[in-house]
């Protein structure tokens, strides 16, 4: 943790408030964001039990599987999944606008721009908690190497149709949240915690209803009309953030059942015990009844008991989800009161990139990503989340002083008042502008001899060479330092730099030790030329076998 | 034991290790050869004198090394051995892109284009630069330096340029690490963000694997505490004697903690300056300081150095002597507190800098020292292995009182990856090995 966060954390522990660790939101937000709200079963991985999804936040559709056990009614939940997300991710894919992107040409090997089409924007996956995105990417890598009844008809227990491409999109989003700074998939509480420091540690603000209450605690009234006895005196005064939090954490109702549920997946054990569990008991017991039923009369008798059985069921999940739908929607209120930052747009982009092209993979038929990664694609998607870490910390700061502050408590930026430009040339045959700007600061960078610095001049980084920097009299702890820089690109062409492109006497500057923009790394050979170190060519790209049934999917 | 010491002539053991290693790597049938060298083992020695040999036998060579100045020394010293071979110098297209003392030699040709360097005899780069070059003839043979420092992406994008190669490196060093996350391909005998040799290995289990069994820097009161403590199934020897190397002072203790410490640590090759007990910022102000006023009196105390490599006692000089810490802004506090006591040519560095580099002198501030807990950056055994192997007389350690307490109240609880081979010692097992051995020439002193 940074200087400048464990310094927030201690202020939202004295003052009992989160506090801001970003004056812009760094995440973009799209219009209609879909958002997915699901839980789990306990003791099976993957079994899910329900879920709240859907773009309006007053009307989500609600999906539960009443005996989770049962692989048709996972796969009816699933086909009823997929009928709600595809054709909100198809909607994006069909409004596109024209781009250019470099690519190489098969048969000269040279870089030639070509015209794609780019959608013009995105679908957005919004889930509580991190939890959350591994549970999407559970779901995807147990759908995508299903197959449909059309795919192959002799095989026992198809899937619904959608199911496996389903599995496909959400092993796009699930993958593509791997990537720092993307925003196709993103967990709320990731993003809450990004902007605001609790003074609880990191581990419980993946609490949702604990986070929002540090960020944006209820009102007292608020806390008294949920029973809680304790709470006595202004009703309109806020409650402090830490108690709001404990109470969304701990506080139960007479029945024992927390009263803020958490954002699952995973669901409360006391719920699963006392209520889900007897419920799911008598669903079994009325769907063994009706099955048992002798004569028409009885049928419909019994129809009606495991419809109640299963209604009761739907009732319960969407009792433990609709306070964290209504969390999140919340949530994301709380982040639009934020302006977008700059660069976070640009980030999008790339996300609409990513979109994009699975969608062209989708439509030109590929086979699904593979189980396992080849030692190429690996190494490509390790180098690329690599580089856009470093962009996204860049441009964070660059969006955002308060970020900045951060890098410059920590050494790595400085800012201050230029006090001296005296004009220099490089020593070559056609000399070039070389000026040497002195500024002031109050911050103390760790620059080392020579270390480049970088500001930011029309949103292009300008290079400049550390020359020399001195502490003032007072003492180096307490007083300022002056920097000497040696300014060494953007000035033009001419022996006299561009108007602007050198800063002036009494101009405020920021300088960054990192660099602002990243370089992309070498390319990397194709996968069928994967060399001898690393076990050789992967062999025939084959259409991946379907997962095989196992006594577990027909219990 | 005794007898074994007698019989054990380290200069002949290290002789028939790389005979070894140079007859497979020169008549060889496996396609690669690996070796594992402990701290100042020679490994550049052998990286040198492979090249010079593969170069005799007439088989262009391409070495790929980590950092430029690991690209810088090795050419130097290829042309301190052999001033006519023709070697080439791949560098960036960057300002200042190689050490300057390359333009004194005659025959390195350096450019920023691999063909330009075609036809050498050796040429050298960075495994960076390395990874742009595409479309020339594969190399016969090339030398992989600091191996187990390389990440397997890293070889991936370079294994495609030769047909054969030989890997040296350092097992117990810092292993290489990804910024981002990369559990997902934990366990692939490819993860992109494990070491290169783990790579190598895993797919060509059959490749000889050698080693160095001396190090020539490590003085004989380090060489067994690393080498049990690191390297606990290959262990080493020191190549020189108890007798062999000695640390005075001209200067007498004025009995202060800094003096104290010295003092021990001349005598015995190893001293910790235990402050009291205490949560502390990263840059822990008062060890900062001690840290500084060991290094003044290290410097004011008229230090000399013998050794076998000369009869007369060298000066302890600021250039023999190095500060190591764990963290960059604990470097940064050190510079300017060493600055102010006016000792700012003292190199200071991180762990990951100081790799491969070796002094007379050591000040390491202990990279458990003050915290609250043990992650498992602060554990990791490359980095204490590093900081604890870089002297060639003694080592001084600064540390807050209380950290046998505190790796006992964190045990390691990394998650369990399936597939992945567990290191052994992992970094807990080395810290209590370290500070257990330490604690035999602790000096506690409240600054």
């Amino acid at each position: 943790m940074s200087l400048i966060a464990t310094l927030a954390r201690l202020e939202a522990v004295d003052t009992g408030r989160a506090q801001p660790l970003a004056t812009v939101r760094h995440r973009h937000l799209t219009e209609h964001p879909l958002v997915f709200v699901p839980l789990t079963t306990a003791g099976e991985a993957g079994a899910p039990l329900g879920a709240l999804v859907g773009t309006d936040r007053d009307a989500p559709r609600l999906l539960v599987v009443p005996q989770p056990r049962d692989r048709d009614l996972r796969f009816a939940f699933l086909a009823e999944l997929a009928a709600v997300v595809l054709p909100y991710i198809d909607a994006y894919g069909q409004d596109v606008e024209a781009a250019e992107r470099t690519e190489t040409d098969p048969g000269t090997g040279k870089r030639v721009k070509v015209e794609v089409e780019l959608c013009a924007d995105a679908p957005q996956l919004i889930v509580p908690s991190r939890a959350g995105i591994e549970f999407v990417r559970l779901l995807g890598r147990s759908m995508r190497f299903r197959r449909t009844a059309e795919q192959e008809p002799e095989a026992p227990h198809p899937a619904p149709p959608h199911v496996p491409l389903l599995g496909r999109w959400l092993t796009h989003f699930g993958e593509r949240a791997r990537v720092p700074g993307s925003a196709l998939l993103l967990a709320l509480t990731d993003v809450l915690s990004r902007h605001w420091a609790t003074g609880q540690s990191s581990l419980e603000d993946q609490h949702l209803g604990a986070l929002l209450a540090w960020i944006d605690p209820p009102p007292l009234s608020d806390s008294l009309e949920r029973g809680d006895p304790h709470e006595r005196g202004d009703p309109h005064r806020a409650s402090s953030g830490a108690e709001a939090a404990l109470r969304a954490e701990l506080q139960r109702d007479s029945r024992g059942q927390l009263l803020c549920p958490p954002a699952g997946p995973a669901t409360d054990p006391a719920f699963d015990n006392k209520l889900l569990a007897p419920a799911i008991e008598r669903y079994d017991r009325a769907r063994t009844a009706l099955a048992a039923a002798e004569d028409g009369l009885q049928a419909d008798d019994r129809l009606g008991e495991l419809t109640a059985a299963e209604r009761e069921i739907r009732d319960l999940v969407e009792s433990r989800t609709r306070p964290t739908w209504d969390a999140v929607w919340r949530g994301l209120d709380l982040l639009r009161a934020l302006p977008e930052g700059t660069h976070a747009a640009d980030r999008w982009t790339r996300d609409r990139w990513s979109f994009t092209g699975h969608r062209d993979r989708v439509l030109a038929g590929e086979p699904p990503q593979p189980r396992r990664d080849d030692a190429v694609t690996a190494a490509n998607k390790l180098a690329t989340r690599e580089r856009e870490q470093a962009r996204l910390e860049a441009q964070e700061a660059l969006d955002d002083p308060l970020v900045m502050a951060g890098r410059r408590l920590a050494g790595e930026a400085f800012a201050g008042e230029v006090t001296d430009v005296v004009m220099a040339y490089s020593e070559s045959k056609r000399p070039s502008p070389r000026p040497l700007v002195t500024v002031r600061t109050d911050d103390r960078p760790h620059l080392a001899e020579r270390a480049k610095v970088y500001r930011s001049l029309g949103g292009k980084p300008q290079a400049a060479e550390y020359v020399e920097g001195s502490y003032e009299e007072d003492g180096a702890d307490t007083g300022g330092m002056s920097i000497v820089l040696r300014i060494i690109d953007k000035m033009g062409r001419g022996k006299e730099p561009e108007t602007g492109s050198v800063p002036e006497k009494g101009d405020r500057v920021c300088f960054t030790l990192f660099e602002h923009e990243q370089r992309g790394g070498a390319k990397l050979p194709d996968p069928e030329d994967t060399p001898w170190t690393h076990g050789g060519p992967p062999g025939e790209a084959t259409d991946p076998p379907a997962d095989p049934v196992t006594e577990e999917d027909t219990l | 034991m005794t007898t074994t010491t007698a019989v054990f002539d380290p200069g002949a053991e290290a002789t028939r290790a790389t005979d070894a290693i140079l007859r497979d790597t020169l008549h060889g049938t496996h396609r690669g050869v690996v070796v594992d060298s402990p701290p100042g083992a020679g490994k550049s020695t052998l990286v040198v004198r492979a090249a010079l040999e593969l170069a005799d036998a007439g088989r262009p060579l391409m070495v790929i090394a980590q950092t430029n100045a690991q690209v810088d020394d090795l050419v130097l010293r290829l042309a301190e051995k052999n001033p006519e071979l023709p070697v080439g110098r791949l560098h960036s297209s960057d300002a200042d892109p190689y050490d300057k003392a390359l333009d004194d030699l005659p025959n390195v040709r350096k450019s920023a284009k691999a063909g330009d360097l075609a036809g050498l005899d050796v040429v050298i780069s960075t495994a960076a630069k390395w990874a742009h070059v595409k479309g020339v003839e594969p190399w016969r043979h090339a030398i992989v330096d600091e191996a187990y420092q390389m990440r397997s992406d890293a070889l991936l994008a370079v294994a495609g340029l030769f047909e054969r190669a030989l890997f040296v490196g350092d097992p117990g060093q810092l292993d290489p690490f990804a910024i981002v996350g990369s559990e997902q391909w934990a366990g692939l005998s490819y993860d992109p963000s494990a070491s290169a040799v783990t790579t190598l290995l895993a797919h060509n289990p059959e490749l000889p694997q050698h080693r160095l069994p001396v190090s020539w820097r490590l003085p004989a009161s380090a060489a067994p505490l690393v080498s049990a403590a690191f390297y606990p199934y290959t262990p080493f020897r020191s190549g020189t004697d108890h007798d062999a190397r000695r640390l005075a002072f001209a200067v007498p203790s004025d009995g202060s903690g800094p003096d104290r410490v010295i003092d021990e640590a001349a005598e015995t090759g190893w001293g910790l300056l235990e402050l009291p007990a205490r949560h502390t910022p990263r840059t822990d102000p008062e060890a900062v300081r001690a840290l500084a006023q060991v290094v003044r009196r290290l410097l004011d105390r008229g230090g000399a150095a013998t050794s076998e490599r000369s009869p007369d006692p060298t000066p302890l000089t600021a250039d023999r002597i190095a500060v190591g810490t764990a963290h960059r802004d604990q470097a940064a506090a050190v510079r300017s507190a060493l600055a102010e006591l006016g000792a700012g040519d003292v190199t200071v560095d991180t762990a990951n800098r100081l790799q491969g580099r070796e002094y007379d002198v050591t000040v390491v501030l202990h990279p458990l020292s003050g915290r609250p807990d043990a992650t498992a950056f602060h554990l990791e055994t490359g980095r204490l292995c590093v900081l604890a192997s870089r002297h060639r007389h003694a080592c001084i350690v600064i540390s807050r009182a209380g950290i046998p307490d505190l790796l006992d109240d964190h045990p390691s609880t990394e998650p369990v990856q399936l597939g992945v081979t567990i290191k052994f010692p992992d970094g807990w097992e080395a810290n209590h090995a370290v500070l257990s051995h330490l604690s035999e020439h602790r000096v506690p002193w409240q600054p």
